[in-house]
């Protein structure tokens, strides 16, 4: 079983790279030690002997690329992210993160549309569906769009921000939201984030209340998070403060600010830029219900 | 207390350590974590979910927890003791080498009492000084105490018939055994499985 998995796995991440060779997009390479990775409230970064940190994401250099004027980039690469282990987590992962400049995340969707359609119809070329839990997924059929908002009282009945305020934003969502979503049998997209949940997402022109950030999800599980990308060096750098203040007052380690990246976030042109786990992705093309199905070895492995 | 302070020196678990398999100690009980899941979504915090069984009466808890939240590990023994007697509904078990006593409630027994004849060697398992559950070996031989007559020529179409064993315990046994004959019991499933020959 393990080699056909890998045979697979071999196969949606060449189907990957096809389609953005394809598509024009330069395929990059960025170092995966760095000083510093983005601060945020709860991913935890592993940090090596010389203090210098495995990337939790490739996002910082990537967007210096973006400075750099390349307009369509794509990078498979490994991330680490401190203790997340679980059916859906491994602590060392591959992503997959591409970025274009000259639009917003509505254009991302789009790309996530035609990648999916084209790994499942190269990948799967009988069912050209995807697998969780026994149910196919359809990425030819319309995909549904749903904001965070309607979500959480369409399927909860309780309001997103309230949630937020109480603590139970990840409970509603894991345990009533994605339940939910692992219903339709077609990708569905999550979208317009809280603002508290942006990161580094630019908020929604005309309403600050709102990110322009969304999710992928197919058969309940989250394959992707994408936004458009906030360009204020300023507002920026007081979203790590605060991710760092938030850290600090949890017990977390307070992380190291990338400087660099905010020297040159104000060049950066208007763009949007998505993260989706080849790993999860897998998972989806196979029926795989672990991730340690799909990857050759786990650390319990080694 | 003695066995309070050996737990107080214990390192305590954090949320990482938590795995199938793990046995803590909630509101005083040991329990075992039977299923784990670690759930986090996208850019929230990390929910650690179990599922953990009461290891003394077996009822089931669903429990979410997040990071920063720590447990105590629940040490638990196993020893090798053997059945001594019962009287009202305490059985009582003796480790052969330190003489040790332990007492266990029929209740905690649960099917278990019903293969225990003296001298029984079990497993006892030892929770501090508190005795919560044994193991027994796979098969045990029983003498058959009571049942009746197979008729030969029995047209009945019965292949089985009851007996009732020298502990009291009664199951289903084939036509042909016989009062007084020793037959081996699957303490798994409660069933006959043979008879012991000679």
């Amino acid at each position: 079983m393990k080699k056909d998995a890998l045979w697979l796995r071999a196969n949606v991440i060449k189907a990957i790279r096809d389609f953005f060779w394809m598509r024009g997009f330069l395929e990059v390479e960025t170092p995966l030690l760095i000083p510093a990775n983005a601060p945020e409230e709860h991913i935890n970064p592993i940090t090596t002997l010389s203090s210098w940190q495995l990337q939790t994401s490739p996002e910082i250099c990537m967007k210096r690329l973006l400075c750099n004027g390349h307009q369509k980039l794509f990078q498979i690469s490994r991330c680490w992210r401190s203790d997340e282990r679980g059916t859906r987590h491994l602590s060392e992962f591959t992503m997959l993160e591409w970025y274009r400049s000259d639009c917003d995340y509505q254009t991302l969707m789009t790309d996530c549309e035609e990648l999916l359609q084209y790994v499942a119809a190269v990948c799967q070329p009988d069912r050209r569906t995807f697998m969780r839990n026994s149910l196919q997924i359809d990425p030819f059929s319309p995909w549904q769009h749903i904001t965070v908002q309607e979500a959480f009282i369409r399927f909860g009945q309780v309001d997103v921000w309230d949630c937020l305020k109480k603590g139970l934003y990840e409970e509603i969502l894991t345990s009533v939201i994605e339940p939910a979503l692992a219903e339709y049998n077609t990708p569905v997209i999550l979208k317009d984030y809280p603002a508290e949940l942006a990161a580094l997402a630019r908020t929604k022109p005309g309403n600050r209340k709102l990110a322009e950030r969304f999710e992928l999800y197919i058969g309940g599980l989250e394959l992707a998070n994408g936004f458009s990308e906030l360009n204020d060096p300023e507002e920026q750098r007081r979203r790590f403060e605060e991710a760092n203040r938030v850290r600090k007052n949890a017990g977390q380690a307070v992380l190291p600010l990338p400087e660099p990246f905010l020297a040159t976030l104000a060049t950066m042109p208007e763009s949007a830029g998505i993260a989706m786990g080849v790993d999860r992705l897998v998972m989806l093309t196979s029926g795989a219900h672990t991730i340690d199905e799909v990857v050759a070895f786990t650390p319990e492995d080694l | 207390m003695l066995f309070k302070n050996i737990l107080r020196e214990e390192r305590m678990y954090t949320v990482a350590d938590l795995k199938k398999g793990l046995k803590i100690i909630l509101d005083g009980d040991p329990y075992l974590v039977i299923a784990f899941d670690f759930v986090k979504p996208g850019k929230g915090q990390a929910l650690y979910r179990t599922k953990m069984r009461n290891m003394i009466n077996g009822s089931l808890l669903d429990r979410t927890y997040r990071s920063g939240e720590s447990f105590e590990p629940a040490s638990l023994e196993e020893r090798t003791m053997e059945y001594l007697y019962k009287e009202g509904n305490h059985y009582t078990f003796m480790d052969q080498q330190t003489y040790e006593q332990v007492v266990m409630e029929e209740e905690v027994l649960g099917d278990s009492k019903n293969y225990l004849l003296e001298n029984l060697k079990v497993e006892v398992m030892l929770f501090g000084e508190k005795a919560i559950g044994i193991s027994l070996p796979n098969f045990v031989n029983l003498r058959v105490s009571e049942t009746e007559q197979w008729a030969k020529g029995d047209t009945s179409g019965n292949d089985s018939k009851p007996a009732t064993v020298e502990t009291g315990y009664v199951l289903r046994v084939p036509p042909f055994i016989e009062e007084g004959e020793l037959i081996v019991i699957d303490t798994r499933t409660g069933e006959y499985s043979t008879r012991v020959k000679g």
